[in-house]
């Protein structure tokens, strides 16, 4: 029997605060309100004491409200019948279909044994040249994306959750404008991917507290499906949102903030949410791509900042390029070295003169002569931008190789070029018989 | 003793209130019990009859008076035979048989004997009935994989004893006596090949400590030319996230002349340990002909997995580091990251609610930093051999910025400081540690003039780069411009270097030294190159040279070959010596002058 209780003895923020027995940490609970219901969770005992956030926000709540606590954690709905549909945060329908209660499992769930993890070996090809020759993504990994508002960062997910080979997609959502809901369904649509795709959507205009569930579910999920042999891809946007909503909660909480107001276990929460890729041996695989949108364009800001700790490199989104610096693959020496004997070489090659390209172009704001080197770096660095770092531009790895190659060749001698001279010999390309 | 018993009156994160009947001591173990599980944890704080437990565990579903066992022991690890090869998770948990039992997934409340309890060991006694020893002395030994592992009086054996009895060759279990010891009341203890030691307290059984003084060859060209580590000493590698600090780790564990290595992976991604699970069985120790795993020990407390699990990490891992060096061994302890070990510290002493300091540490945290790199050290024995605890930690500041709590306390007490920098990395300058900005306090392998002299001229170079930026190529004298192409040599050719290339990741002290003899001689040279397009032609082709030599077996043919091509595009152009560099060669001593010297 569970007992339900109708003293609310304080709020603040969105938490309550009820006197109640028997409630054990994490369980979850309903709070009736003249605005409707709300499922909330335990997070502090003491004594009898008993605190508990609300998804769907505090506003509204009053003292004599009803609170039923449910004598289990925060549970979802999984079966295939997931597949197509979208959802809220906490699970509920979105969309004109059913509510799902078959087969409930819960979410947050222990992580991997890193003794049952494999090393991840398959690429995931994006037909995207900064992804597959210079940072290739990995089955498995967790990577995100740090933009900006404004940039196309969800343009991208969506082109990639396109392009790459996986069973299922899914979307979680966190604060996520309407129109931006839209374009994704609407994409997965057209390309007839969304009877394989399951949205958790938490948009913008919803109680910012509730897209605090939307990664544990998410990823619940897709655990799940994993572990049935599916190869399933977790697009998390905007997990700025959610640390947002983790830094609310800490305030509410009277927590010490470590840095610019967000908790000191910041890190370990995100930590815990994208650490769930994982490649099961001899099961499926669960690879997260999220975004992470820089508050102030300021990659120290504790949010980039701590993700960049966690996950397995980036990809910085800027003016509607990927930029070669700071972008990084840390798993792409797992699968650059099963390529082409090149590809290694001329990527850490090409980075490098792009390098030197940008210190040309500063020293010509600067007003300074050009010498032919710096000549030669502004043709490439030219070239390097059309043929590799536009966003436009879709080819396959291999063919962006030989690309690379031609752009060398139009633009230095070989020596100029510092490559090996065996790849030099292999793969600089033979002179136009007219030249 | 573990007569005490409590109830959980309060739940905050990891952390759980009880309120306690009996007597309770700091940093003892306890176990919650909820439903079907006893969760592990340590007494943090206790406050008259109310007790701060920080639970090992996600303490989900836990509830108030949920019931409490307190052990009366303190945080220990369980030493013996065994140790090597294995890979444990923060309290010691053999993470393959966890696994074994638990599937994919760890399972909270499950815990595993550490070491093996029906493997029999190869004793061979070396003490007698009737010898006197005292903690640590030698017993007995037995073989494990590629050492002689000592069995030894417990640390904990306070007293002098009489050996009353040891057990003849033979095989035993950790679990069988091999030895009776007499303590000075008369009474009989008996001792097997295991015992346990508090992770907290440092081993000290041993006659006297000593200064750092021999280089510990990493194999890594700068580190070991200019900013060595000793062994028994300490260092430091701070640097921003994907800098390179776990690669440049990992590439350490596999190559460093040291007799064993325990990798901390603290609160770190999980897949970065899979690399090195995975991979050092396969890996061969060319010291040894034996795979590397036989001589690591890997102690695995990634991110996910419990945060007050992470604390206790980084101590059992130095405990097994103290255990090997009473055998006489070099044992490096590689801690990644110890910023992740800082956090949990203050994610409790948040939940304690005591007064924080800069950015929320504790106000102890320097100190707890402190004692902790205090803990390596090279040491004499009591039976005057010598071992050693080499501490290497990464730190990973908040935001890329040392100045913050946990780089400055750790700068405090290391002895050098690897420091990575995110131009070095994001222009792909591997291992990206900034070779002005670091330093070491140890003396290396090199001489010490001749890579002054290389500093010298990554100074002087620096300094043109800088002005070049202001006044442009064409402002800059040709002079200059060959010093910033020199400078540019070293730090390409030798500064950098490939850790995924099978031949240039790693770099042995003899071919360490003759490299650079060979760009000590370019760097100290007179250029005939009277334009700066000259120059630059002639370096690059010079660097091409030298990169290709990085990447050939050493002393083959066309490593050779490469050479000597090298020394006569020198000749072509020298015009002479610097005169303080020629002073430097008249001082060297006949091993640092190789052979091919006296041609040039
Ligand atoms: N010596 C090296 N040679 C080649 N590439 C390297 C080297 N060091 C680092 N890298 C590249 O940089 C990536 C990040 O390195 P690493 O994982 O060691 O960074 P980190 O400093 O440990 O970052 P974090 O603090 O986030 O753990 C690697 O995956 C690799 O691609
Ligand atoms: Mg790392």
């Amino acid at each position: 029997m569970r007992k339900v209780y109708s003293k609310i003895e304080s709020i603040s923020g969105n938490v309550i605060t009820v006197s109640a027995e028997g409630i054990r940490y994490g369980e979850l609970a309903e709070v009736s309100s003249r605005h409707g219901k709300s499922l909330a969770e335990v997070i502090r005992l003491r004594n009898n004491q008993v605190s508990l956030q609300v998804y769907a926000g505090s506003r509204g709540i009053s003292t004599g409200d009803e609170v039923r606590f449910l004598g289990h954690p925060m549970r979802v709905s999984f079966s295939d019948n997931l597949l197509g549909r979208v959802f809220d945060g906490s699970g509920r329908p979105r969309d004109k279909g059913a509510s799902l209660m078959e087969n409930l499992i819960e979410i947050g769930g222990p992580s991997v044994n890193p003794a049952r993890r494999i090393i991840p070996r398959k690429m995931v090809r994006t037909g995207i040249p900064m992804i597959d020759f210079f940072n290739s993504l990995v089955e498995s990994q967790k990577l995100p994306i740090f933009s900006i508002s404004g940039e196309p960062y969800n343009e991208l997910l969506a082109r990639i959750a396109m392009q790459a080979e996986v069973d299922i997609i899914i979307l979680g959502g966190m604060g996520l404008k309407y129109d931006d809901y839209l374009f994704f369904r609407d994409t997965l649509e057209e390309g007839g991917a969304m009877s394989r795709a399951i949205f958790f959507v938490h948009t913008a205009s919803d109680p910012i507290v509730e897209c605090l569930l939307v990664p544990d579910v998410s990823l619940a999920v897709a655990e799940r499906f994993a572990l049935k042999g599916k190869r399933v891809l977790v697009l998390l946007t905007d997990m700025t949102n959610f640390s947002d909503a983790l830094k609310e909660i800490a305030i509410t909480m009277e927590q010490v903030p470590s840095n610019r107001g967000y908790p000191g276990d910041l890190y370990t929460q995100l930590a815990s949410r994208y650490e769930k890729a994982v490649d099961f041996e001899g099961a499926g695989s669960i690879t997260i791509l999220g975004v992470t949108t820089m508050p102030g364009d300021d990659v120290t800001h504790p949010i980039p900042d701590n993700t960049g700790y966690i996950t397995e490199g980036q990809y910085y989104l800027r003016n509607g390029r990927i930029e070669p610096f700071g972008s990084l693959s840390r798993l792409k020496q797992m699968v650059n070295k099963d390529t082409r004997p090149d590809h290694r070489a001329l990527m850490d090659g090409m980075i490098k003169l792009y390098a030197a390209y940008k210190e040309a172009v500063e020293k010509k704001s600067m007003g300074f002569r050009m010498s032919d080197w710096d000549c030669k770096l502004l043709k490439y660095g030219d070239l390097f931008e059309r043929e590799m770092m536009d966003l436009s531009v879709n080819k396959p790895l291999e063919q962006a190789l030989d690309d690379g190659w031609k752009i060398l060749a139009e633009c230095f001698t070989k020596e100029e070029t510092n490559m090996r001279s065996d790849l030099i010999r292999r793969y600089w390309p033979a002179r136009e018989a007219a030249e | 003793m573990a007569d005490a018993k409590g109830k959980v009156i309060g739940v905050n994160g990891n952390m759980v209130t009880v309120s306690f009947e009996g007597n309770v001591s700091m940093n003892e173990v306890a176990y919650v019990v909820t439903g079907d599980k006893r969760l592990k944890s340590e007494v943090i704080r206790i406050r008259g009859s109310n007790a701060e437990l920080q639970v090992f565990e996600m303490t989900r579903g836990i509830g108030v008076a949920d019931q409490v066992e307190f052990t009366g022991e303190l945080l220990a690890v369980r030493l013996g035979p065994g140790l090597l090869r294995q890979i444990y998770d923060g309290l010691q948990n053999p993470l393959p048989e966890l696994a074994e039992k638990c599937g994919f997934f760890l399972e909270r409340g499950v815990y595993i004997h550490p070491l093996s309890r029906t493997r029999r060991w190869d004793f061979t006694p070396t003490a007698k009935a009737g010898d006197t020893v005292e903690a640590a002395d030698q017993l007995g030994t037995v073989p494990e994989g590629i050492f002689k592992h000592r069995i030894m009086v417990p640390f904990n054996f306070t007293d002098s004893y009489r050996v009353k009895s040891v057990a003849p060759p033979g095989a035993y279990t950790i679990e069988e006596t091999v030895a009776e010891l007499e303590d000075s009341r008369g009474r009989v203890i008996p001792v097997t090949m295991s015992f346990e030691w508090p992770v907290k307290r440092p081993i000290t059984a041993y006659a006297r400590r000593l200064k750092p003084e021999k280089p510990m060859v990493t194999k890594v060209r700068i580190i070991d030319t200019f900013i060595p580590v000793a062994l028994g000493g300490t260092y430091c590698i701070p640097g921003p996230f994907g800098a390179g600090k776990t690669v440049l780790q990992q590439v350490t564990s596999r190559n460093a002349e040291v007799d064993i290595v325990i990798i901390a992976a603290c609160g770190e991604r999980a897949g970065e340990v899979v690399d090195t699970l995975k991979e050092f069985p396969e890996l061969i120790d060319p010291r040894t002909g034996k795979s590397l795993m036989e001589r690591t020990v890997i102690i695995c407390n990634t991110s996910s997995m419990p945060v007050a699990a992470r604390e206790a990490s980084v101590y059992t891992a130095v405990t097994i580091a103290e255990y090997y060096r009473q055998m006489g061994l070099n044992v490096l302890l590689l801690a990644d990251s110890t910023s992740r070990w800082a956090q949990a510290m203050r994610e409790m002493s948040g939940r304690l609610e005591e007064i924080p300091g800069e950015e929320a540490f504790p106000a102890y945290l320097e100190s707890v930093i402190a004692s902790f790199y205090e803990r390596a050290g090279m040491v004499q024995l009591k039976d005057g051999g010598f071992g050693s605890v080499t501490i290497g930690g990464t730190v990973s500041p908040a935001g890329g910025n040392f100045e913050e709590p946990v780089t400055q306390a750790t700068l405090k007490v290391v002895g050098a400081f690897h420091g990575l920098s995110r131009e070095r990395s994001d222009a792909r300058k591997y291992p990206a540690i900034h070779p002005l900005d670091s330093w070491s306090k140890y003396r290396g392998s090199a001489n010490r003039m001749m890579t002054e002299y290389g500093r010298d001229i990554l100074f002087r170079g620096n300094d043109v780069a800088q002005m070049m930026k202001v006044v442009g190529e064409e402002g800059t004298s040709t002079e200059d411009y060959i010093l910033y192409m020199k400078s540019e040599l070293l730090d390409s050719a030798y500064l950098q270097q490939d850790s995924f290339d099978p031949v240039d990741s790693s770099v042995s002290i003899e071919r360490q030294r003759h490299v650079y003899r060979t760009i000590f001689d370019i760097l100290s040279s007179k250029l005939d190159l009277p334009t700066k397009e000259e120059a630059r032609q002639y370096f690059n082709s010079l660097r091409q040279n030298l990169l290709d030599a990085n990447t050939a077996e050493w002393n083959s043919d066309e490593f050779r070959r490469l050479e000597s091509e090298i020394r006569s595009q020198l000749q072509a152009k020298k015009i002479g010596v610097e005169q303080d560099a020629a002073e430097i060669v008249k001082h060297l001593t006949e091993q640092e002058r190789p052979s091919h010297a006296q041609s040039v």
